[in-house]
């Protein structure tokens, strides 16, 4: 069977829908930024396949790719040391009890 | 040398400057300043008038205002009439002035005194050199407010604050006059140059109405200046002012303004045939009512004092009736003489220490310099030859008769007049024996008070032989047109008959006691109260004028009150009324929709709170939501 451009992008939804349905469902803050991650990823395998099927002489879809995991690095850092600091707080990550933030 | 004849003002004008400024601290050598700048103006005058004789004259003009087109020229004039003049003012002025360090000795505004004095004569001294009708009115204003200065100089006595007062407003009444004829003149000619005025008269380009009408006008200047019937009640009142004031308004500067006024602009009268008869019947009128109110004044510097107003009164009588020369040396003499007499009152006052002639008697005795000064003057004034005063009135009497009968008969009575109240005086103050004798303190005045009665006695004997009839240098030096003088015998022994006759009466009356005084006053009792209470004039124009003013004001103020106020009042009450309502509105109704609008505001945002729940996947669901409707919407359409 030939891989074809749309055998990544069926991929990528699918890894996208699973980091959004984490995002949403999970009560666990460390949860939701896992899901965050996979939907970054999904979009990574979007660049690079949209990279290597349209542009194949141009490599800026891969490129792209590698800023998207090194800003995504950096994100996990901070949301993580936020989510220390939460929990120092609250000692709960628990994201349906943390609501100081409402009216 | 002729164009620096404008120095003769300005020399008292810095002396007056100086002593305004630094007059405190000179004190005593205050009069130093004055003495020597007046002394300067006159020996320059004297220069000039010298200048004059010789046969030289000028009139010298230089821009002073421009006016779109019209250029104001100011300058001067030194002729025959304005060189006399000069000289005549700068000497009096200078003897009084040197008089008055004996007489003000010890004043507290010793300097201010000398000041004003400086200040008064550069006004008049402008005033001669004169060219034009703004410098004139300048000046003459001038000397309205040096007079109203000196006059109340003793400003802590009620009176003389009220006689300064009274001098200045009965003279700016005919001043008024003045500036309206000056006005006339302008709008008529163009010019206020007297010499481009004279030719607009003199070719007939004014109509004889409105020439008429300004002479006239001019003239009610001359009236409150020389203090002429009916604006004459100021000049007695001004006694209150220090005597050398009074010999200094009498004879040089304030009341002569008048007369040599009327004499400059003489080209103007003549023009018109009813200002002349103006000038001539008021003088006429005044020459008699100030001449019979002297005859009981008991205050030695009234009866003076009236008398400057009679002798005005011949000023202007014979300026009217044609006789241009002699009004202007009988001005001349007159300006001599009458200095002279007030010094000399000023003298006796200043040893007596009263003016009242009742508490006086027998002074020959105890001043033998100033009653003979005194005779001298008092025989210059009635006009007994060879004094100068004879010399003068008679050119008047003779100018008068030639012209109308009736004012010469009026004149010669005011002739028997001035010889009455003049003996009076002389024999009451200085020749009575056995009636109240004057206490020991009489005593003769000092050196610097005499010496000026001397060399004026001299000046009021012999300065009228200047116009001996038949060799009459005066008028040869001083004419209008081309009259000639026509001496008259019989006028000249009936005029002089006259005045023995006067001094006859008053010997009988007053010297040999012939007839009782009492019985006089009782068997003339009317005529006596008339003339005792100056004809109620004072009382006349209180009633008329200030009574009627008076009452106007408190019916004015009354309407002012009730109904002026109340409109006032009445808008403010409106007002208040309306800003009652406004500010209903503002509280209820403007104030209402803010409130409701914030009120709407914070309701809304109360309900509207509740979206923010603070739940992490409410505002990610509804992100990703949006996201997905916004796909939908835009593929379906």
């Amino acid at each position: 069977m030939i891989i074809m451009l749309s055998h990544y992008l069926v991929l990528a939804a699918i890894l996208f829908c699973v980091g959004l349905w984490g995002v949403l469902s999970r009560r666990n803050a460390v949860g939701i930024l896992m899901g965050v991650e996979l939907m970054l990823n999904a979009a990574n395998i979007n660049f690079v396949a949209f990279s290597n099927y349209i542009t194949p002489d141009v490599i800026s879809g891969q490129i792209f790719s590698i800023f998207v995991m090194a800003i995504a690095a950096a994100e996990a850092a901070v949301a993580l040391a936020i989510i220390l600091n939460i929990y120092r707080v609250y000692t709960d990550i628990d994201v349906t009890k943390i609501n100081m933030m409402k009216w | 040398m002729l164009n620096y004849a404008w120095l003769v003002p300005v020399f008292p004008l810095i002396g007056f400057i100086i002593l305004i400024f630094f007059g405190y601290r000179l004190k005593a050598k205050a009069p130093a300043v004055s003495i020597s700048m007046a002394a300067l103006s006159a020996l320059f005058s004297i220069f000039l008038l010298i200048k004059v004789i010789l046969g030289q004259t000028l009139e010298a003009n230089y821009p002073w205002i421009k006016v779109g087109e019209k250029i104001f020229n100011a300058g001067f004039v030194i002729d025959p009439l304005s060189a006399m003049m000069l000289a005549t003012v700068g000497i009096i002025a200078t003897l009084i002035q040197i008089y008055s360090i004996g007489y003000m000795h010890g004043d507290k505004r010793y300097s201010r005194f000398f000041a004003y004095m400086s200040l008064f004569l550069a006004a008049m001294l402008g005033l001669i050199i004169a060219n034009n009708f703004i410098q004139l009115y300048i000046c003459w204003e001038l000397v309205g407010l040096c007079s109203y200065l000196l006059i109340s100089f003793w400003f802590e006595k009620p009176s003389a604050a009220l006689a300064g007062k009274k001098a200045f407003i009965v003279t700016r009444i005919g001043d008024t006059g003045f500036f309206l004829g000056i006005l006339l003149l302008f709008a008529t000619t163009g010019y206020v140059g007297f010499t481009e005025i004279f030719n607009a008269v003199q070719s007939q380009t004014i109509s004889p109405v409105i020439l008429t009408i300004s002479a006239v006008l001019l003239f009610c200047g001359a009236i409150g200046k020389s203090a002429q019937f009916p604006l004459h009640v100021w000049l007695p009142d001004a006694m209150e002012g220090p005597t050398p004031v009074s010999a200094l308004i009498h004879a040089a500067t304030m009341v002569a303004a008048g007369v040599y006024m009327v004499a400059r602009l003489y080209t103007i009268f003549s023009a018109s045939t009813t200002a002349l008869a103006a000038v001539a019947w008021i003088g006429v009128i005044t020459l008699l009512l100030a001449g019979s109110i002297a005859l009981v004044m008991d205050d030695i510097k009234k009866v003076i004092a009236y008398s400057t107003i009679s002798q005005l009164g011949y000023m202007m009588m014979g300026l009217g009736v044609g006789g241009y020369t002699a009004g202007v040396f009988h001005l001349m003499t007159h300006a001599f003489f009458k200095a002279l007499l007030f010094l000399c009152a000023g003298s006796v006052i200043h040893g007596v220490h009263t003016q009242d002639i009742k508490k006086m008697g027998n002074l020959r005795a105890k001043m033998p310099v100033t009653f003979i000064a005194f005779l001298v003057g008092g025989l210059a004034l009635a006009g007994i030859p060879p004094f100068s005063g004879f010399f003068s009135k008679d050119e008047i009497l003779i100018a008068a008769f030639d012209s109308n009968k009736i004012i010469y008969g009026l004149a010669l009575l005011g002739v028997l007049f001035t010889a009455l109240y003049t003996f009076r005086l002389i024999f009451l103050v200085f020749l009575r024996r056995g009636w109240h004798e004057e206490g020991p303190d009489a005593h003769e005045s000092s050196l610097v008070m005499t010496v000026p009665l001397i060399i004026l006695s001299f000046f009021a004997a012999f300065i009228g032989l200047l116009g001996i009839p038949k060799f009459n240098l005066f008028h040869e030096f001083i004419h209008f047109g081309h009259e000639v003088p026509t001496p008259n015998y019989t006028v000249m022994f009936i005029g002089l008959g006259t005045a023995v006759i006067g001094i006859i009466i008053a010997w009988i009356i007053y010297g040999a006691r012939s007839l009782s005084l009492n019985r006089l006053k009782t068997t003339f009792a009317p005529v006596y109260n008339l003339l005792k209470n100056k004809y109620y004039f004072d009382e006349m124009y209180d009633y008329v004028f200030v009574k009627t003013t008076t009452m106007i004001s408190g019916i004015l103020a009354l309407f002012d009150k009730t109904v002026v106020d109340g409109v006032v009042n009445l808008a403010g009450y409106l007002i208040v009324v309306l800003s009652n309502i406004q500010k209903w509105i503002d509280v209820h109704i403007i104030d209402g929709m803010v409130n409701l609008s914030g009120w709407i505001t914070a309701a809304a945002g109360n309900k509207l709170k509740y979206i923010q729940t603070g739940f992490i996947q409410n505002y990610t669901f509804i992100i990703f939501a949006g996201i997905l409707i916004i796909i939908i919407i835009r593929t379906a359409f």
